[in-house]
Order: C-alpha cells, then structure tokens, then sequence
C-alpha cells in the first residue's frame, strides 16, 4: 500500500445549460482512480456549483499511480432518466510522485467532451502521500524525472549521462474492437483517450525502471510516440537518454537568454592545450541511409551517403571499421581518450542520445548525419503482451543506423530521433542521428565535475570549431569528400559541408545569420497492396532521400552557407503518393570553407538560343546569392578581393600569431597554397531534374525585412532575444483536384503550399518584427489519396535588432567593461593556472585583458570591422568544373566538394574566444545589462504587471524551444504528455473543418495551459505537437481529430528576479515577462 | 486544387484590430479582403491575396469564437479557451459594445423589441450600416438592457461592472436604456436635429437628477426594487410638480416673476424685447411640461415639448446661446425671491434639469 491519493472537488463554472426548461443544470461528480469511484452530491439548480467536498481517498500501488490518471467526470443529475456527462478531465497525477516536482495539483480544469469540447470548468485539488517503499523487485518507478527538453535541463547539472532508453507497448485499438460497433461515438473516444493514457503511464513507468537500473534518475529528450495502426493496433513507444542530475542551487542556474553554461568557461581552457595532433582527428559531414523492405531480404537493403557515392539500387559499405577510423598517427592521449570513449560506449548495446544540444566539452566531433528508414507491412498484433515484431524492426533499424556511425568513424549518434509514417498496412520506419564522438568524461562513474576535469581527456581541440572536424581516417573516407584544413583552428581537418540533427553548439563560430532551408518532394506511386505496395515504397525512397539532398544542398550552396543543423528529413507515404520533406537550419560555419556559388552549363555549348538562355539563369542564381549574402550578412563583398588575391595575407598571420601556437605558418602555407582557386557546383540544365531543381531553387522567397526562420532552437547569428514570445499551431490541408498530376505538377504544388504557409506566418507575426521564428517544425501527412496535410508548431521571438551583431559575452563587456573589472580576475586566475604555462599562453590572456579594459569598445569596434571581412566572390570558376557530366553522382558530388574554398582568417575568433573565457562573467553581469533603465521596457512590465493582476487565469506561456528568453526557469514541475480526441457530427455548424480544428486546436492549449497552472507552473517548455490526426467525412457532416502534445511544466521568473551571486549589479527589472509582448 | 483547411492558432490569440473593425463593421470575408487590399498592406508587407484572405478568415474564425464570451464580458476575463492579455481584452470589449451613432439615433427611445428587430433592414437602408452590424448593435441594447433592469443601484456603474466598460460607453448605455425604458419620443422631424450626443447628456441629467437613485439612499426597504432603479423617473417628484403650475396660474406671482426677470436682463442682451414679449408664453411652456409629467404620455412627448415650447419660439426670436444661458439662469434664480412660491426646491430639481438640457439642445 504505498501511496494515498487524495482528491478534493472544489467548484465548477460556466457550465452548459443541461436542463432546457429552468436554463440550469443539477451537477455532481465522479472521482475515479482504477476501480474504485467516489460521488459527490448533487448541486442543484446552478451552472455555477459549489460542492467543495470532502477528500476523497484512493489507496493504491504506486505502479497504478504511474500508469493510471485520475478520471473526474462531470455529470447532470436526472431524476427520471440516465444521468447526462457533461464531460470529463483526466489529471497525470505522475508530477506529485517525484519530490522535486509539483506537490499539488490545484486549479481550474476545462470539462472537456469529445463530441462538444470544453464545457465549463472544474476546481480540483489533489495530493499524493507515498509511503517508502523498500521492496526491491517494485514495479514503480516513482521519482525518476522526465523531460520533454533535449537539453540537460536548466535547472540541473548532468553528472552522469548513462544513454539510450527505449520501450514499447502494443494493445489493440478500442476503435476497432467489435464493441465499438454498438457504443456511442463519445463512449469510443473515452475509451481510445483513456487507453492510451493507461499505455504511456505504462511506458513512462517501464523507462523508469530501467533507467533506475542504470543507475540514473531522469531521462532527458523524452521522445514519446503513437502508432495508429488501424486494425492491426495501437503501439506507444518512447525513446529518451538516462542521466543522473543534479540540481543546481537557484545561485549557479544558468541565465537563459545567453544560451551558454556558464561552467563552459573552465572548459574552454583546454582549448589551446599544446597537443598537436593535428591530422589525426579528422571529420566530416556525410549523411548515410539505407532502406529496407520486408520484401526484400535483409542484404538487398539499399544505402546511400549524403554524397552520393553511390549508385541506386545497392551498395555495401566495407572495410569502415571504428577501429581503422582511430587514425594511423594519433597522438597516445588521442588514442587513450578514444579507447576509453569506446569502452564506455561499446558497454552500450545503442550508444544513443536524443539529446540536440550538450554540456560542453560533450561533443567532440560530429561525423554527419546517419539514417535508416525501413519499409514493413503491419500485420495484426497478436499478442499485446510480447510485442516482439515491433521491437524487432526498431532494433534492426537501430543497428543499421549505428553501423553506419561506426562507418563514419564515430562510436555515438546524437540527436537521435525515430518517426513513423503509415499508411494502410504499409509502415515506414525511419530513425535518424548524427554520428559524433563525444567525450567519455559523462559516461564514467566518479569524474562528474567540470572544474575538477582530467585534462588528458579535453579535446585538443576548440570548442568553436572541434565538432567540425572529421572523426574519421583521412585517408580512408566513408564516401568521397573535400578536406581542407580548419579555417578557425587550422590545426585540423575539416568537411566543406556538414549536415547534423543536432542544435547548432553554442560555443560554434558562426559567421552571419542562419536561415531555414526546406527541400520538398512529392512523388506519385502506383495504387498498390500488400508487398508490391512496400515494394513500391522501398524502391522510391532511396530516389527521393537523394533528390532531398541535391535540394538542400543547392539550397545551401545559393544562401552561401555550409553547415546544416536540425536537419530533419520526413517521409510520409500516401495511398498514391509520397511525400518528402527536409527542414534544417544552414549556417556559414567559420571554421568550414566558404561555399564557391553554382553554375550552370548546358549540354550542347554550340547552341546560341540555349546558351542565352543558361546566362540568364546564372545571372539570376548569382543575383541570388549575392543578395543572400547580404540577407544574412555573410562575408560583405568588401574584403572579396584580399581574401581571393593572396593565400596568406599578411595581416591575417599577425591576427594567428597573437593566438599563436607553433605549428602554425608550415601549416598555413600547405593550406592556402592548396585552395588557391574556387569551384563552383554545377548544374546542367539540359537536364530535366536539374530545370526542376533551379526553379525550386529560385521560387524560394526570402523572409520579409526584420523576419528570420530556423527550425533549431536557437538562431545563429541572434543573440539578444526581447521577451515577446507567441507560440503557434497552424494546419494546412490542401485537396489535389486534377487527377493527371505529374511529379513536377506536384512538386509545385508542395512547395507553393509550404511557401505560402510560410508567407502567411510573416504576415500574421508583423507586428513581432524584428523577429525571429524559431524551432520551426514542419509534419507533413497524406491523410486521404488527394489531400496533403502540412502541419507546423513554432515560435516567433522578438529580439533587439540593435545588437544582432554581437554576441551577448562581448555586449556584456562592452557596456559593463568598467563595473566589472574586478569580477574578471577570478576567471583570469583560473585560466593561467588551469592551462599549461606556455608563453602562448599568457599573451593569449593578456588580449584577454585587454578587451576587458574600458577600452574595449573601441576594440569592439574593430572587431566588428573585422568580422565583415568576406569571403570571395565566386568569381572565378574552374573551367573544368564545366565539363563535368551531371549524370554521374560521384563527379557531381566531388565538384561540390572543391567549391567550398578559403576564407579569410580574421581576428574575430580570438574575440569570440574571450568572450567565451569570461561568460561566467557575462552571466553574473546580465543582470545589469538587461537592468539598464529603458523607459520602453520599463514601463510595459509595469503595465503588464497590473493588468494581470485583475484576472484571475494565470498566464501561461508555450514555448518549442527549451527557454524563454528574459526568463530563468527555476523548477520543472513534471512532464505533460495529452491526448485528446474530438468528434462532431455537426461540421457545417462548427464552421466547416477549419472550425472544427481551430476550436479543438484553442482548446488543446487550453487544457495544456490549465494543467501547467494547477501544478503551480507558468509556462511550458520544449513543447511538441506530435500528432495531429484529422479524418473528415463532409458529406455525413463528420469529423474526428486527434491530438497528442507534450513538453515541460515549469516555473520561470524575470531574469532578475531573485538574482543569484551578483545581485549587487542588479539594477533593476526591465524585461518584462508577464506579456506576450508583441502579439496582436 | 484548393486549400481545404487553413487555421492558425496562437497560445496568445492573435487579434488584428483593423480586422475586428471590418468584422464588427458587418463586412463579408471577401469585402474585409478588399478593403484591406485597397489599404495597402499587400505592398506594405510584400505579400499575397491568398495570404490576406487565408488570415482574414482566420481571423473571422477567432472573432466568431469570441463572440459568445463577449456576450458576458466577465467571463472573458475567466475563460480558459483564449488568451488575451487583458488591456486587448478591454479593446475586444469597447469595440463590441461600441455603436454608430446613426444607427443609434434610429432606434433612441424605441422599445427593443422584436418588432424593432424586424425594421433592422430600413434602418440599415437608411444608415448604411450593415444590417449585420445594425443587428449586433441592437441586440447588444437588448442584452445591456435586460441585466440592467434586474438591478438595483446606479445604472451607469452596474452596466460598467457587468460589461467592463469604459466610463463613457457605459454612460451612452445608460442613456439607450433609459431612453428605451421611458420610451422618449426622438424620431420626430423637429427632432432630427438633435445628435444621440445631444439626447445623451440629457438623459445622463435626468438620470443623475430625476429618478430615485438619484436622491439617494432609498429611505424605505420594502418597497419593490423597481422603485429604487435609475432606469425610471422618480414618480414622487412628477407628482410634487404639478405644484409649480402656481407660477403661471397665479397672475401676481406671474407678473411678478416677469419683472423679476427683465430688470435682471435689462441691457444685457440684444434680443430683450423678445424676451420680455415672450416671458409669459414661455413661462407656460416650461410649466406646462412640468405639471404633465405624471402622464406617461407626456413624458415620452417630454424633448418634443422642450423643442416646440421653448426651444423653437426663442430660435425665431434669434437667440444667441448665450441669451438662452442668461434667461435661463435669471428666470430659474428669480423664483427664488418670489415671497409667496414655496417650492423652491422641487422648482431647483427642476430647472436644474431643463437649463442643462435646453443648453445642449439649443444649437445655434
């Protein structure tokens, strides 16, 4: 008996009319926990009742605690027929069971209907006793902490991260049973909504065991799924990464507005520790996928790496060992840091993190993306309880996707993340990650502190650019790809592309803004069943995956940049069609060579008409990039002709020598000598596919001015976030009406589709500008054979356009420079005796110093000067790059790989790397920054203030990304995972489906909001709508909709509220947190 | 080929003012997309009409949504569906409740009724207001109208706190009850004139001085409610008028009233000879309303007599307005030194009354 549950009904209000001839209604409730159900008495005569009962008791286990939500339904007393439910609020009561949690859960409840939604609200109260329980064989997992956030949470401090965990229950879906032919629509439902609760309460439970198992007491990156199956099912699965956490005191939490941990600091010492072994890390970006089919027997699975070395239908890597990828000539601590890396990792059957963005020091390089999509037919399932067949696919396709991270040099994959589409009895598995090397320190028991760090196992390399370089053996490359040398450390070898799942590392050199990069693809398939039907589908994907890639990486290529983050590829499989889509985030990474632009060249050079025609293009895409470039600030033209004319200019090698290490000039010289001319990718046009790729190209529209996209969680090259956050929802379903589409037909379509959703969002958000639209994510479904659902969740985030240029660290020292003098020697001292003495050393920290001094604006300045250095044109494109065949994926690919080419050297990293030295400073600082008295800001937080002080909702924000910005978020209060189902029979009187789901949609943020209140929170974090089922039958005047979300509960306040250590800097409070700020 | 569904939905609602006009206004989706398209937002935001027409309806959708909250107002406040920061939900609430002072003007004094519904159509041929728009106006009457005669207390603070409006709304409201509760006459032609403006601040006099709430307290709980509501006349005081009909039936008191007056006149103004021929015909005149007051007639004919009484003599004589401000003043003060009247103060509440409202109803 280890746990009492006790519940309380309070109140209700705004009830529905149930009785038509007084115009009130007779209310009592049900409280329901398992099986035992208590009433309260009927309040008559009122839609606004006051039970204000007694506390109801349930005893129970703890494991019912974890699987079973408590059922509160609202019914209308009847005396002479059945009693009416109004309708019902489940309450998760897994936040009272964890300590650090919520305690209780007390607030208003929207009374939710699946036929007529919300109905009024209910005032509950409901605490948790839990007795101890030593019993060591428990079923419970009660305690373990869980996070919708793929980072280590704000609040907390990860000591050990322990890895993947995954579970998987199977039941049979209540809308199938045979009951469900002679129950209400509404009982059905009820039956569906609760059932599915009960399985995640299940899973939730099983992963906490197992991670209790571990050792660990969280899992971060919760990832949490439903697979309607239709006949043959209902699966629930979850993945998420174990960790052990350690709460921070309120006074070392990280701010949130800066992005960036203030223990990064000690971290970053290691940064120019003299170990030279310079080639043998080397990295790159790739991305490899297979696809498999039922069908086909295991060995007929097809492959494909990013750079399409190879060629459809099949291929099998060989000879890609991780062991051949530890590199000839590593250095012995390199070697010992990778055994030991190993060994911690290999213990682990999938050495997987869902985690996208990291403790610092935790990645050490990022390899490229991997993926896996496998096609499968479903077939019932048999017996709920050993849900083999499922777990089967999943462990197939995790090890595919861990070979080919092993093919890539890398023992780990992060940002891991797994999806399903299905259609009919046709499922497409799909997992995707980035292969990494991460660095073994969180993984072993007993070296948890940062600031105790062994040094042998720091990265030699900088945070700013060491994940870039390649994890694997130069001379025994995965696939095919253009190394040069860093262009920030220099020391090592770099990709000239890279494509990651992950978030962009806060630490990364970033030159210019990011934008979101989108590649869409539609492809019609024949109308089939059963394995011709996977056929089919396992035939088209690996065509479809590569012509994504050739989008993005043209996309990528015209915007001028050369990393992708986020990357995010979904495809989804219709009756008669498929569905691609890529969203990522490209960035101008400064340590990977500039992108050299794209050509066109035409087939048959003799023809006159055809040739005007090609310049015309080219003139267009080098409008294009050139005016993208200046879109996102990459490299203004006006340093072009230095940066092309001389390999090593001069001045560039005095900036290195005042970072200095001495390795440095042979280095340079082989570098620039090597990259003397640019590339540029080309494109023919003779070409079908390629005339389809320009105009896809070229009908991407840039955002309005003072509008920015991405899909990661923070946007490269915006640092000073304003506190106006609006998160929202929106669903798009479009009917193909002509029936004799072709591919290219369609493709318009799509893309059209996507860019007007996008329009629209610029639209309705322009009183938000500047403002950036953040962790845009894009689901697109074939709900019905002519129908293509786009649905997306983001947020727009108003920033100060004033300071885009800057990074918060050297805004901080720039405005505080004179306050914080003092401050600063700690952070100095720690440096000089953290890191070996070298002479290098200490001049590095003397720059250090002086950026500090008052007169560190005027070095700003300068800095900022410097920074605007560009890349070159592409004014000179190799000849030979034009004879180059477009046909052959391999000759293609290597172009791309010579185009990306030298990029000036500036000072700017030696300015980036002090702001990073002294960010523990830059924390405790701003507060005073932000506390500076803007009468602007000022005065709407006192009106905001006011203002909700009369109303008696608490305001609750919804956020994707894991942080508000102005705000620190002080306890996480639990995990909210809803489902919910609406039905109508009445769609015309809703305002046809467009009503019907943006009156569901209002009301699922309603519901989420409540929630999050009665547990006492403010806001919600990293929050996900990931699903959204619509079925609509206009003709019977019907639809049903489905709806699951999650994310975080959690309390955050200003800021400068309840400031930590350095709260005698604190000025006062000028970001306001209590308003939506720019919302119209 | 065609967008089956297109929603956009905020966890902070968002609501464009311009679009909440056109919708209030009674503008279709398509006619709201025009106007906007003329106003430039297409070229001023480098967008499309699809993306207009998409978030014009997006918007109607929200509106529509709302407006069962806006029905209550209070509840806007402590509902859980939409998120308004509060200084927006006060502007949905002001616009809702607001009106055109056209259609207003039409439906002044008119018992709300079904049977007004039904001339929605002319008035809204005859304002040009939208008849959707006529409609929410005149439906918003109703319900203000509804609450408030439930209620005891001050009527200009019990609409303010059951429908959260400004001080000034909630004063018009006042007036459009109370005018409609009293069924004054106001849709004459010697009326059209006047603005609802004008019959506005007349009502707020008689409001704040001539019904029962205005006295006070009420001395006497048992009596009914409805005695004690703003929404009608003090009928205790209609009675005590008739006795000011001893100032124009009385021929001493009369005469004496009119010297009274002219000595204080003599000189001031241009237009004295008018007003000494006419002292005693408009002395009657005000009197005369006074002592009929009791009738339910009379009251309804009340602004109709104040024009034909009074009002229309002195504009034929040309008074300028202050000439109306200086008579009025000596004729009300005069009665006070006259030794045999003892009704000064009924005569005050009175004339306190009709000076203020001739004031706003004499336009030059």
């Amino acid at each position: 008996m280890p746990g009492k549950l006790k519940a309380k009904i309070v109140a209700g209000r705004h009830l529905p009319v149930m009785d038509r001839a007084s115009d009130l209604t007779d209310a009592f409730v049900e409280v329901k926990f398992g099986n035992t159900t208590f009433k309260t008495d009927v309040y008559h005569k009122s839609l606004n009742p006051q039970w204000n009962s007694e506390w109801f008791k349930f005893e129970v286990d703890d494991e019912d605690l974890q699987d079973e939500p408590l059922q509160i339904t609202v019914l209308d007393h009847d005396t002479y027929s059945a009693n009416d439910a109004i309708g019902k609020v489940y309450i998760d009561i897994d936040p009272l069971l964890c300590s650090e949690a919520a305690s209780v859960i007390s607030g208003w409840f929207p009374i939710y209907d699946t036929i007529h939604g919300i109905r009024g609200e209910i005032n509950v109260l409901v605490k948790v006793e839990l007795f101890n329980d030593l019993n060591r064989f428990r079923q419970s997992s009660c305690g373990v902490k869980f996070f919708c956030t793929t980072s280590i949470p704000r609040c907390y401090r990860a000591a050990m991260v322990h890895g993947f965990v995954e579970e998987l229950v199977v039941n049979e879906d209540p809308e199938y049973q045979w009951i469900d032919r002679i129950r209400t629509p509404r009982a059905s439902n009820e039956a569906r909504q609760r059932l599915i609760s009960l399985m995640s309460g299940e899973l939730q439970r099983k992963i906490g065991l197992k991670v209790l198992e571990m050792g660990g007491n969280a899992v971060v990156g919760y990832l949490q799924c439903f697979d309607l199956e239709g006949e043959s099912g209902l699966v629930v699965r979850a993945i998420g990464t174990a960790c052990t956490l350690d709460k921070l005191s309120s006074g070392s939490a990280p701010s949130t507005n800066t992005h960036i941990h203030p223990n990064t600091a000690p971290a970053s010492n290691a940064c120019n520790s003299p170990s030279k072994d310079g080639k043998e890390s080397p990295l790159a970006h790739g991305c490899r996928s297979t696809h498999n089919s039922p069908v086909h027997s295991a060995c007929s699975s097809q492959r494909l790496s990013q750079n399409f070395s190879v060629s459809v239908p099949t291929l099998i890597f060989t000879g890609m060992g991780s062991g051949g990828s530890a590199g000839k000539d590593a250095g012995p601590l390199k070697t010992l840091l990778r055994q030991q890396t190993q060994t911690a990792l290999e213990q682990r059957e999938f050495p997987f993190f869902t985690l996208t963005s990291f403790p610092p020091g935790f990645l050490v390089h990022a390899g490229g993306v991997v993926s896996a999509r496998s096609v499968k037919l479903l077939d019932r399932i048999h017996n709920p309880d050993e849900p083999e067949t499922r777990d089967a696919w999943w462990e197939e396709i995790r090890q595919e996707i861990k070979s080919h991270a092993k093919a890539l040099g890398c023992h780990a994959v992060v940002g891991y993340s797994e999806s399903t589409s299905i259609c009919e009895e046709v499922c497409i598995l799909s997992a995707s990650g980035t292969a990494a090397i991460l660095n073994p320190r969180y993984m072993r028991e007993g070296c948890l502190d940062i600031g105790s760090t062994d040094h042998r196992f720091e990265e030699p390399s900088p945070p700013s650019c060491g994940f870039c370089h390649i994890p694997y053996d130069e001379l025994n490359m995965p696939f095919p790809a253009q190394l040069t040398y860093c262009y920030h450390c220099r020391r090592q070898k770099v990709p000239d592309v890279l494509f990651t799942t992950i978030d962009l590392p806060p630490e990364a050199a970033v030159t210019g803004k990011g934008c979101l990069i989108q590649a869409r693809l539609c492809r019609l398939k024949k109308k089939a069943q059963g394995e011709v039907n996977a056929t089919a589908i396992s035939n088209l994907l690996p065509f479809m995956e590569y012509e994504l890639h050739t989008q993005l990486m043209n996309k990528l290529k015209l915007r001028s940049m050369n990393a992708l983050f986020g990357l995010r590829i979904q495809i989804s499989v219709g009756e008669n069609m498929l569905l691609g889509l890529a969203s990522a985030t490209g960035v101008y990474l400064t340590a990977l060579p500039a992108s050299g632009g794209i050509q066109i060249a035409g087939k048959t050079p003799g023809d006159l008409s055809n040739e005007h025609h090609i310049l015309t293009i080219q003139k267009r895409i080098n409008d294009t990039i050139a005016k993208n470039k200046e879109l996102y600030q990459i490299n203004p033209p006006e340093l072009t002709e230095e940066a092309v004319g001389s390999p090593i200019p001069e001045p560039r090698q005095r900036s290195r020598l005042f970072r200095s290490h001495s390795e440095s000039s042979d280095e340079l010289s082989e570098l620039d000598l090597s990259h003397g001319k640019k590339d540029a990718f080309v494109l023919e046009i003779d070409d079908t596919d390629a005339v389809e790729d320009i105009h896809s190209l070229l009908t991407d529209t840039p955002p309005p001015t003072g509008f920015y996209s991405c899909n990661t969680e923070i946007m490269p090259g915006i640092y000073n976030w304003t506190s106006g956050v609006q998160m929202f929802t929106s669903v798009r379903v479009f009917r193909l009406s002509n029936a004799n589409l072709t591919n290219q037909g369609l493709n318009k379509i799509f893309t059209d589709l996507c860019e007007n959703l996008l329009k629209s969002f610029y639209f309705k958000l322009r009183s938000m500008i500047p403002c950036c639209l953040c962790h845009l994510n894009v689901t697109v479904a074939v709900p019905e054979e002519e129908l293509i659902q786009v649905a997306v969740t983001a947020v727009a985030m108003t920033f100060d356009k004033d300071q885009t240029q800057e990074k918060p660290a050297e805004k901080v020292i720039q405005k505080g420079s004179g306050e914080i003098e003092e401050q600063l020697q700690f952070p100095l001292e720690l440096c000089a005796d953290s890191s070996s003495t070298s002479t290098q050393q200490s001049s590095k920290i003397s720059g250090t110093v002086s950026l500090l001094t008052p007169a560190a604006k005027l070095c700003h300045n300068q800095l900022v000067m410097v920074r605007s250095a560009g890349v070159p044109e592409t004014s000179n494109v190799s000849s030979r790059a034009a004879s180059v065949d477009y046909g052959s994926f391999a000759d293609r690919c290597s172009t791309w790989l010579e185009l990306l080419r030298l990029k000036a050297h500036t000072i700017r990293r030696g300015s980036v790397k002090t702001s990073r030295r002294t960010q523990s400073l830059a924390h405790s600082v701003s507060s005073l920054e932000r506390g500076s008295p803007l009468p602007e800001g000022r005065s709407r937080s006192l009106r905001s203030n006011r203002s909700f002080g009369g109303s008696s909702v608490t305001v609750v924000k919804m956020t994707p990304l894991s942080f508000l910005p102005g705000t620190r978020i002080i306890k996480y209060l639990g995990i909210i995972n809803m489902f919910f189902i609406r039905e109508t029979t009445s769609l015309r009187e809703e305002g046809g489906v467009s009503g019907f789901l943006h009156s569901f949609i209002a009301e699922v943020f309603a519901m989420v909001r409540a929630h999050v209140a009665a547990l006492g929170g403010n806001a919600v974090v990293s929050y996900s709508m990931k699903e959204c089922v619509l079925m609509e039958n206009p003709n019977k005047n019907q639809a049903q909709c489905l709806i699951n979300v999650s994310g975080d509960a959690v309390i955050c306040v200003r800021e400068t509220d309840q400031e930590p250590v350095s709260s005698s800097t604190n000025i006062g409070q000028s970001c306001s947190s209590g308003t939506d700020g720019g919302a119209t | 080929m065609a967008v089956e569904l297109d929603v956009f939905v905020g966890n902070t609602t968002i609501m464009d003012e311009e679009v909440y006009q056109l919708w209030l206004d009674g503008y279709t989706v398509n006619d709201a997309v025009k106007v906007r398209m003329e106003g430039g937002v297409l070229e001023e935001c480098e967008t499309s009409a699809d993306v207009l027409l998409s978030d014009t309806m997006d918007q109607y959708r929200t509106f529509q949504m709302c407006e069962r909250l806006l029905h209550s107002p209070a509840k806007l406040a402590n509902q859980l569906l939409f998120q308004i920061p509060p200084h927006r939900q006060a502007i949905l609430i002001e616009r809702y409740y607001a009106f055109d002072d056209a259609f207003v003007r039409e439906v002044l004094g008119k018992k709300l009724s079904k049977g007004t519904k039904k001339d929605l159509d002319d008035i809204s041929a005859k304002t040009t207001v939208t008849l959707k728009s006529c409609r929410r106006q005149f439906d918003n009457f109703k319900r203000v109208l509804k609450v408030v005669e439930e209620l005891k207390g001050p009527l200009v603070e019990n609409i303010r706190q059951h429908f959260l409006l400004s001080d000034k709304l909630a004063r018009d409201y006042a007036a459009i009850v109370f005018f409609a509760n009293n069924r004054f006459e106001t849709g004459k032609r010697k009326l059209q004139y006047l603005t609802f403006q004008d019959f506005a601040f007349c009502a707020g006099q008689l409001i704040n001085n001539w019904t029962v709430g205005a006295v006070g307290e009420p001395v006497d709980h048992q009596r009914s409610s409805r005695v004690y509501m703003d929404v009608d006349l003090d009928k205790e005081f209609l009675q005590e008028l008739k006795e000011l009909k001893i100032l124009i039936t009385d021929k001493d008191l009369l005469d004496q009233h009119k010297s009274l007056v002219c000595t204080a006149l003599r000189g001031k103004t241009k237009a004295f000879n008018e007003m000494e021929a006419n002292f005693k015909n408009l002395s009657r005149g005000l009197v005369n309303i006074a002592a009929k007051l009791t009738n339910t007639k009379d009251v309804r004919d009340f602004f109709i007599d104040l024009v034909e009484k009074f009002i229309e003599p002195c504009r034929s004589d040309r008074w300028t307005a202050a000439d109306m401000r200086l008579y009025l003043t000596h004729y009300t003060n005069s009665a006070h030194i006259l030794d045999t009247f003892k009704h000064q103060v009924v005569w005050d509440r009175y004339m306190g009354v009709i000076k203020s409202c001739i004031f706003k109803m004499y336009h030059d």
